[in-house]
């Protein structure tokens, strides 16, 4: 399975938004798809148990969050080389 | 000595504080109380003539089940001040005194009651306000004020552990709580300053417990969801926060059912006025001796 698809997985999992995430483009914005601080904060916890990483403080803003790319790509960036082989 | 505890010390000298054993926990001498009764006037004055708030005072205490509700423990678990009592048999009770008598933790045995410390004054307002059904068309306008505790003990005096808040808190449309707020971030200004206060306005995050608080915190700041009025107290480097203006969205209308007129989720938005930190202020700038301040500043406060 490719980080995306984890991605969208946890997504629909943890990110309680009011929408299918199916639906969703992979640049769409998750705010605007209605995903509230709270459940940021939950998805952002839920990431790390799946892929083994720890956000950096830096990256803990509404940026690396703002949409399915660009959570794919911050994890992609901290997961370890062997499991995004 | 530090700049903190010679202003605490200072203080504590000159009776304006009296010491109780317990950083954070302060008595106030009559003057300091006389301080901050007149801020608060100045404060009315100071507010918009035609907005005719509802007055509310809850006491320093909050139903249990509303602080559960407001998600408190999800962002400042560290903070919570929760009321404890005995709750025992008379066997209990002998056992309690034999502990007591020992030296040990007679504490343990005592039980959670229907009552949490107030952590800011605004806290038991939404919920009794979504009690009564709908907002009226125009949004609701209410003025509280309440001693507060957060549990974070330490030697600087603008850092107390039970202090009060005033607030006023707006609730309705989103362009209602936002026109509210940028108003009061400008009548804030007006009002530090003719007490003779520098000021500073700035956007700022709540102290949200972890790296999850992290996150909140810096969204927080992203959004633009917090401001603070700075005011040298205890150091003119680092200032302390003693206004602030936050916009909650619609975190308080979700969490409680508050809605407008006509049915849609309200957006809230308060403005906080720390008033020990703010008497603090007047004390740390204009000495310890009310009679000695410039006379502009005796003249807005006590006229």
């Amino acid at each position: 399975m490719s980080i995306i698809e984890d991605v969208r997985e946890i997504i629909a999992s943890h990110g309680k938004l009011p929408v299918d995430v199916a639906t969703l483009a992979d640049d769409a914005d998750l705010y605007a798809a209605g995903l509230s601080s709270f459940a940021s904060v939950q998805l952002m916890l839920a990431l790390e148990e799946r892929f083994d990483i720890e956000f950096p403080e830096t990256m803990l803003n509404r940026k690396t969050f703002a949409s399915i790319g660009a959570i794919s790509s911050a994890v992609a960036e901290l997961a370890p080389q062997e499991r995004v082989a | 000595m530090d700049m903190q505890s010679s202003l605490l010390d200072r203080l504590l000298a000159a009776g304006l504080l009296i010491d109780t054993g317990i950083d954070g926990l302060y008595g106030r001498s009559g003057a300091f109380e006389d301080v901050i009764a007149r801020f608060e006037k100045l404060i009315d004055v100071h507010a918009p003539a035609d907005a005719r708030p509802e007055v509310i005072r809850f006491p320093p205490g909050m139903n249990r089940t509303h602080f559960e509700g407001s998600g408190y423990m999800k962002s400042f678990p560290q903070l919570a001040g929760t009321v404890h009592s005995f709750c025992g048999c008379e066997l209990d009770h002998a056992n309690l005194l034999q502990c007591i008598a020992e030296g040990g933790d007679w504490t343990e045995g005592q039980k959670a009651t229907d009552v949490v410390l107030t952590p800011a004054a605004c806290y038991p307002l939404y919920p009794v306000i979504a009690k009564r059904g709908p907002l009226p068309e125009g949004g609701g306008l209410f003025d509280l004020q309440s001693y507060c505790f957060r549990h974070e003990p330490s030697k600087d005096p603008a850092r107390m552990q039970l202090f009060r808040m005033r607030e006023f808190v707006r609730m309705g449309t989103p362009d209602q709580v936002t026109e509210f707020r940028e108003d009061w971030m400008e009548r804030g200004q007006a009002l530090i300053s003719a007490v003779g206060l520098d000021v500073e306005l700035d956007t700022a995050n709540d102290p949200f417990f972890g790296r999850a608080g992290k996150m909140m915190g810096n969204s927080q700041r992203e959004q633009k969801l917090k401001f603070e009025l700075l005011i040298p107290v205890t150091s003119s480097a680092k200032k302390t926060a003693c206004l602030s203006f936050n916009y909650h969205q619609d975190h308080f209308g979700t969490t409680w059912g508050l809605t407008t007129h006509d049915g849609a989720t309200a957006h809230t938005a308060c403005v906080g006025f720390g008033l020990e930190r703010i008497a603090l202020a007047l004390f740390a700038r204009h000495g310890l001796e009310t009679a000695d301040w410039p006379a502009d500043v005796r003249k807005a406060l006590w006229g």
